[in-house]
């Protein structure tokens, strides 16, 4: 492999033109909770694996939302589905099915 | 009856109207003057209102004809000058009449914000980029919603804060209701274009009032409105007149850009020409957001330090309707303490 001396870096913003979002409208399908998040964080606050691991379920939601897929697959695993973020949730999120959902359709 | 007191009301808006009305059923003598050819203001422009979506017009309708059948109203006539003498005030109007005076209300209330001057939105350059007003007024009159080109939009952005919560425009303040009138306009767009995707680019959600918070919830369940945290740093036009906006998604901490066929504005509240106008005949304190100063902000909210004037409305600051109408049945009874409490001004 030729040394350019220089490296590309991939674009790292989020394209809401070109991203596909068709996941999360599957997920909005199955799980319509899955629309209501504000974003408050009670979920990765209380999130056991958070602690030792990135992981967070608002950031899982959002970018499944924005089309930025990928990005979750590690983070996915992380989950050990002990539902405190879903008994924590103000918004009533199904939270723990919304992440069993996901590792189904992308890890499954 | 001639000794009945007299009380200018300036400003024919929601605020002018319904402090008109209380005054007047107290017994005084009340003439509201109007610079418009129509009594109402702002909410004549109003096709619906938040939270619970009933027709703007409910609320004219029923105070147009109150405040006709009990004060004397002069339309497109505004103050040319005020002198204070002896405890009265002598008025001369712009009709050449003058009137004297007891007690002045200021209730001229607010403009909305020129969107020109937030230049990177592209509002006066772009011909998909509207006002949340222009919004309104096409739910008003019936008009469906389309891009400049006739097209049925595929995607409605609305960019919350547009001259508000911003120094580079001079206005540092919360506008209070715009939050709340994006949130209530994104469902209607989503109600009458079933397959339009809605986008609203907020920094907070300031969904402070009662039911604001139902209404929020009502977006984004029900009706799928996508709610992106972060300030649109700009928007440009692309070759199909669609616009490109750019912003930090700041929940994700990435840039984020997209293109959406139609782009609303949610300009925010300033004090109108005839607030400013009024402040400077009256010599009347201002907040540093340029709204008439009350004398105490908790306590004698339509008080202004120069006696016998007295503020009402979104002069004093942004309001809703709600507001600016128990505002002012708040400053007719402040009045009337203030005549009752001062001997030589007794009834």
């Amino acid at each position: 492999m030729i040394n350019w001396q220089f490296t590309l870096h991939p674009d790292h913003t989020i394209n809401l033109d070109t991203n596909d979002r068709t996941l999360a409208r599957l997920l909005e399908e199955k799980e319509p909770t899955s629309r209501i998040c504000m974003a408050c964080g009670s979920c990765g606050g209380t999130c056991t694996a958070a602690q030792f691991e990135p992981v967070s379920f608002r950031h899982i939601l959002l970018m499944v939302r924005r089309g930025e897929t990928e990005s979750v697959r590690s983070e996915l695993t992380k989950c050990m589905y002990c539902g405190k973020c879903t008994l924590v949730c103000p918004r009533g999120v199904n939270t723990r099915h919304i992440l069993a959902l996901l590792r189904t359709m992308l890890i499954n | 009856m001639h000794t009945r007191k007299h009380i200018l009301v300036i400003g024919g808006g929601v605020a002018g109207m319904e402090s008109a009305i209380h005054l007047c059923d107290m017994g005084y003598e009340v003439t509201l003057i109007e610079k418009q050819d129509q009594l109402g203001g702002h909410v004549l422009k109003w096709d619906f209102l938040f939270p619970d979506h009933r027709p703007a017009y409910e609320i004219t309708n029923e105070l147009c004809p109150a405040v006709e059948e009990k004060a004397t109203i002069k339309l497109q006539t505004e103050v040319k000058n005020i002198v204070r003498q002896n405890g009265h005030f002598e008025v001369a109007l712009s009709d050449g009449e003058k009137l004297t005076a007891d007690a002045l209300l200021v209730a001229t209330g607010f403009d909305l914000f020129d969107a020109h001057k937030k230049e990177e939105y592209g509002y006066g350059i772009y011909d998909n980029v509207i006002t949340a007003a222009e919004l309104e007024e096409r739910f008003q009159n019936k008009i469906p919603i389309r891009t400049a080109a006739g097209k049925k939009p595929a995607r409605v952005g609305f960019v919350h804060c547009v001259g508000s919560r911003d120094e580079k425009v001079g206005n540092e303040y919360c506008s209070k209701v715009c939050c709340v009138t994006a949130v209530k306009q994104a469902m209607r767009v989503r109600e009458s274009l079933p397959g339009c995707e809605v986008f609203c680019f907020y920094m907070d959600l300031r969904m402070f009032g009662r039911y604001f918070e139902d209404l929020y919830r009502e977006a984004q369940e029900k009706w799928g409105v996508q709610f992106i945290r972060g300030r649109l740093s700009e928007a440009a036009e692309d070759i199909d007149q669609r616009i490109i906006v750019k912003l930090e998604d700041t929940l994700a901490g990435r840039p984020l850009r997209m293109a959406v066929d139609l782009l609303v504005l949610l300009t925010g509240f300033v004090p109108s020409e005839g607030t400013r106008r009024m402040a400077t005949m009256l010599n009347l304190p201002l907040g540093n957001d340029r709204f008439i100063k009350p004398s105490d902000e908790h306590l004698r909210r339509n008080l202004t330090p120069v006696p016998g004037v007295f503020v009402t409305g979104a002069s004093a600051g942004p309001r809703s309707i709600s507001e600016s109408i128990s505002d002012a049945r708040a400053a007719a009874l402040e009045i009337a303490a203030w005549f009752n409490n001062s001997s030589q001004h007794a009834i």
